[in-house]
C-alpha cells in the first residue's frame, strides 16, 4: 500500500510541474505588460525599466521562473496589486471559506445523489425512478446563479429566514460554528449542492441498475438474504466509484463557483478569483490558480487512493 | 416409503417479454433423499430454468410458473418473504456454474459464507466465521485460516469452486442443485471437484440434482439421469437402463455419437439439426424435426410419457 501511494505521488510530480509552469506563463501571456496596471500611464521609459529590474522582469524566463518557484516553495505568492497584502495571507482565508462551502454542498449533494440514485437504480422504470432522474436532471442542468437567485428571493426576501449574503458579522476573519454565522452558509450549500446531487445521483442509478443485473446477486439471494442482507452487497459494490465521483465533485466545488460565490458575496476562492480577474490583480490571479491547480491535483491522488484502499480488486503496488 | 425430497409436477415456466419463451413444458420429476438425479440436455433445453425453479430465482415479474414444486413436503410455489429466504440455502442450495460470477467480488469469502450461517442459524459473528473456516476444510482448500481472507478474484478456478460449495454446504442444506459446477473448469480439476461432491454428498446425506451438458460426467455422479430436449424431460431412468437400453431417439442418438468407449468429456452433438424455438407450447412432439424413426402421427399430437418399466420414463410414441 504504502509503495503504491508513493508510487501515485511519484506520477504527480510531472502534473504539478505542467501546472506550475502554466501558472507561470499566465502573467507573461496575459496581453499587457504585467506593470501596466502597477505603473501610472504616463510613467517615463526609465521608471518602467526601473520596475522591471526590480521585479526581475528583464531576466531570462527560466530563471524567473525557477526564482518563483523557490518563492513559492517558501509560501511566498508575492502581494496583491490591489489591496497591497500578501497572496498567501488573502488565499489562506479565502481557501478556508470556500472548504467549509465545498465540503457542506458535497455531502448535502452526496446523501441526496444516494438517495435518489439508489431508489431510481432499484425501482428501475417506474414512477419513482422518473421522478428521481427529473430531479437530478433539473439538478445538472438548472443554471446554478438562477437558483441561487430564485432562493434568495424565496428564503431572504420573502421569507427573511436565511441572509442573502456574505459570511456573517466581522466578515470571514472571524467565523465560528455557531448559528449567526452558520445560517450564512446554507443559501450557498444548498444552491452549490445541486451540482454534484446530480451528478452522483446518474452515477449511482446507473451502478446499482448494473450490480443487480449481476449474477452474484443471485447468489445473494440463493444463500437465503433477505433483501437488507443484499442491498449491503449493492452498497459496498457501488460505494468506491459512488465515493471516487464524490471527491471530484468536491474538487470541481473547490475550485470555489465564481457565479455562486458572486451571487451571495461568498468570500471565498472563487470571489477572491472574480476579484482578480476584474481588477487585473496577477499576482492575486497567479497564486489562486496556482493553489486550487495543486489542490485539484492533491484531491486525485486522494480519491486513487481511497478507491483502491475500497476495491480489494484493484491491483495494490 | 417416506415422501421424496423433491417432487415436481407438470412444471411449466414461461418467460414474458418482446418474446413469450417457454422455457420448461410438463416436466415431472422425483429425487429421495440421499439420491443424485442428472439431468443431462443441451444447451438451452431448460436445466437451469428447472433448478432455479426450485429455489425461486426466476425474475419475478416476467416468469409465469405452473404446475407444482414440493421440496421436503413444502409447496414451493407458494413460499413467500422470509420462508422463501429460509428456504434458499438452508434447506435447499445452489452451486453455479461460474463461481467468479456467483460471488460477491468485494466481500472476501469469509464474510460471504459467515453472512449465510448468522442469517439461517441466528448465531454470532465468531461462531459464523467458525463454521466457514470449518467448511473451507471440508472442502480441502488448502491453509483454510487464510483463505477466509481472500477475495474471489485472488482464488484459482477449483479454489473458487471448493468456497462455492463451502458455501453451499455451510448451512447444511437437504437439497443441493448443482449447474454445471464442472464446466468452467480444467479436466483435472474438474475430476476433483466430481470426487469432492460426491463425497461431500454422502457425508452430508443430501439429495442432488447434478445438471451436465456432459454424458460422461451425468453417468459419472449421478444414480438416475433424466434426458431433457426443449423444455422436455424425454426419457429418464437409472444410469444403468438408460445406457444400456435406451428407448427414446435422442437418448439414442446422444449415445451412439458419444459412447464409443471413452465415455469421459463426451460432449452432446453429432445429431443433424438444432433444437426447435420455444415460442410456442409444444403441440407435436419437439424433437420430430430431428428424430430419425418419426411417424405420420408425431407431427399431430404430443406424445404421451409412456412408462415401459418401473422407474422409466420415456416420451415418445415408440415407447408405449
Ligand atoms: N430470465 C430469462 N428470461 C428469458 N428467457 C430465459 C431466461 N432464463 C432462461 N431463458 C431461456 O430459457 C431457455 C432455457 O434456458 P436454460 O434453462 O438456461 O438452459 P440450459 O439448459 O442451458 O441451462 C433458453 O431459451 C433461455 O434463453
Ligand atoms: S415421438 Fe415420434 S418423432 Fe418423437 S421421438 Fe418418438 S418417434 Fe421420434
Ligand atoms: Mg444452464
Amino acid at each position: 500500500m504504502l509503495v503504491y501511494v508513493l508510487k501515485r505521488l511519484f506520477y504527480t510530480l510531472p502534473v504539478a510541474f505542467g501546472v506550475s509552469v502554466v501558472c507561470f506563463l499566465l502573467v507573461h501571456i496575459a496581453p499587457g505588460d504585467p506593470l501596466t496596471s502597477v505603473l501610472p500611464p504616463d510613467a517615463s521609459a526609465q521608471l518602467q525599466a526601473e520596475m522591471r529590474k526590480i521585479y526581475g522582469f528583464d531576466r531570462p524566463l527560466i530563471v524567473q521562473y525557477g526564482l518563483w518557484v523557490l518563492k513559492t516553495l517558501q509560501g511566498d505568492l508575492g502581494v496583491s496589486i490591489a489591496t497591497g497584502r500578501p497572496v498567501a495571507g488573502e488565499l489562506r482565508l479565502a481557501l478556508g471559506n470556500t472548504l467549509m462551502l465545498a465540503v457542506l454542498a458535497t455531502l448535502i449533494g452526496f446523501v441526496l445523489g444516494c438517495l435518489f440514485g439508489f431508489v431510481a437504480g432499484y425501482f428501475r422504470d417506474s414512477w419513482l425512478d422518473k421522478l428521481a432522474s427529473f430531479v437530478s436532471i433539473i439538478g445538472v442542468s438548472v443554471p446554478h446563479y438562477w437558483l441561487g437567485m430564485v432562493l434568495v428571493i424565496i428564503f431572504s426576501v420573502q421569507l427573511n429566514w436565511l441572509p442573502a449574503t456574505g459570511a456573517g458579522p466581522g466578515g470571514s476573519a472571524d467565523w465560528a460554528w455557531d448559528w449567526v454565522h452558520v445560517r450564512h452558509l446554507i443559501l450557498p450549500a444548498v444552491t452549490m449542492s445541486v451540482i454534484p446531487m446530480g451528478i452522483v445521483a446518474r452515477t449511482v442509478r446507473a451502478l446499482v441498475a448494473d450490480i443487480l443485473s449481476q449474477e452474484f446477486i443471485t447468489g445473494q439471494r440463493a444463500k437465503g438474504l433477505l433483501d437488507v442482507g443484499v442491498f449491503r452487497h449493492v452498497v459496498k459494490n457501488a460505494a468506491p466509484t459512488a465515493l471516487a465521483v464524490m471527491g471530484l465533485q468536491l474538487g470541481y466545488l473547490l475550485g470555489g463557483s465564481i457565479l455562486i460565490e458572486t451571487v451571495f458575496s461568498w468570500p471565498g476562492t472563487g470571489f477572491l478569483l472574480g476579484q482578480a480577474i476584474f481588477q487585473r490583480d496577477l499576482p492575486l490571479l497567479q497564486g489562486t490558480i496556482l493553489v486550487l491547480a495543486m489542490f485539484f491535483v492533491a484531491l486525485n491522488l486522494l480519491v486513487d487512493v481511497v478507491q483502491t484502499m475500497l476495491d480489494p480488486r484493484v491491483q495494490r503496488a | 416409503m417416506s415422501a421424496p425430497l423433491v417432487e415436481i409436477e407438470n412444471l411449466n415456466v414461461r418467460f414474458h417479454g418482446p418474446r413469450t419463451v417457454h422455457a420448461v413444458n410438463g416436466v415431472s420429476l422425483r429425487l429421495e433423499a440421499g439420491e443424485t438425479l442428472g439431468i443431462l440436455g443441451e444447451s438451452g433445453s431448460g436445466k437451469s430454468v428447472t433448478l432455479k425453479t426450485l429455489l425461486r430465482l426466476l425474475p419475478e415479474n416476467r416468469t409465469e410458473i405452473g404446475g407444482s414444486v414440493r421440496v421436503d413436503g413444502v409447496d414451493i410455489l407458494s413460499l413467500d418473504g422470509r420462508a422463501l429466504a429460509d428456504h434458499r440455502g438452508g434447506v435447499a442450495s445452489m452451486i453455479f456454474q461460474d463461481p467468479m460470477l456467483a460471488l460477491d467480488p468485494v466481500y472476501n469469502i469469509g464474510e460471504q459464507i459467515a453472512e449465510a450461517v448468522i442469517r439461517h442459524e441466528g448465531c454470532d459473528k465468531a461462531a459464523g466465521w467458525a463454521r466457514a473456516l470449518d467448511m473451507l476444510t471440508r472442502v480441502r482448500i488448502p491453509s483454510p485460516e487464510r483463505r477466509l481472507k481472500a477475495y474471489p478474484h485472488e482464488m484459482s478456478g477449483g479454489m473458487r469452486q471448493r468456497a462455492m460449495i463451502a458455501l453451499a454446504l455451510a448451512c447444511r442444506p437437504k437439497l443441493l442443485l448443482a449447474d454445471e459446477p464442472t464446466t468452467a473448469l480444467d479436466a483435472t480439476v474438474q475430476i476433483q471437484i466430481l470426487l469432492l461432491l460426491r463425497e461431500l454428498q454422502r457425508e452430508f446425506g443430501m439429495g442432488m440434482i447434478f445438471v451436465t451438458h456432459d454424458i460422461g460426467v451425468a453417468v459419472e455422479v449421478s444414480d438416475r439421469v433424466a434426458v431433457m430436449y426443449a423444455g422436455e424431460i424425454v426419457e429418464s431412468g437409472s444410469v444403468r437402463d438408460l445406457i444400456r437400453d435406451p428407448r427414446h431417439p435422442y437418448t439414442k442418438g446422444l449415445l451412439a455419437a458419444n459412447l464409443h468407449g471413452a465415455v469421459k468429456g463426451a460432449r452432446l452433438q453429432a445429431i443433424p439439426g438444432a433444437p426447435p424455438a420455444l415460442d410456442a407450447v409444444p403441440a407435436a412432439c419437439s424433437f420430430a424435426p430431428r428424430c430419425p424413426l418419426k411417424l405420420a402421427s408425431c407431427d399431430l399430437a404430443r406424445p404421451p410419457v409412456a412408462v415401459p418399466a418401473p422407474g422409466r420414463s420415456v416420451r415418445c410414441v415408440l415407447a408405449g
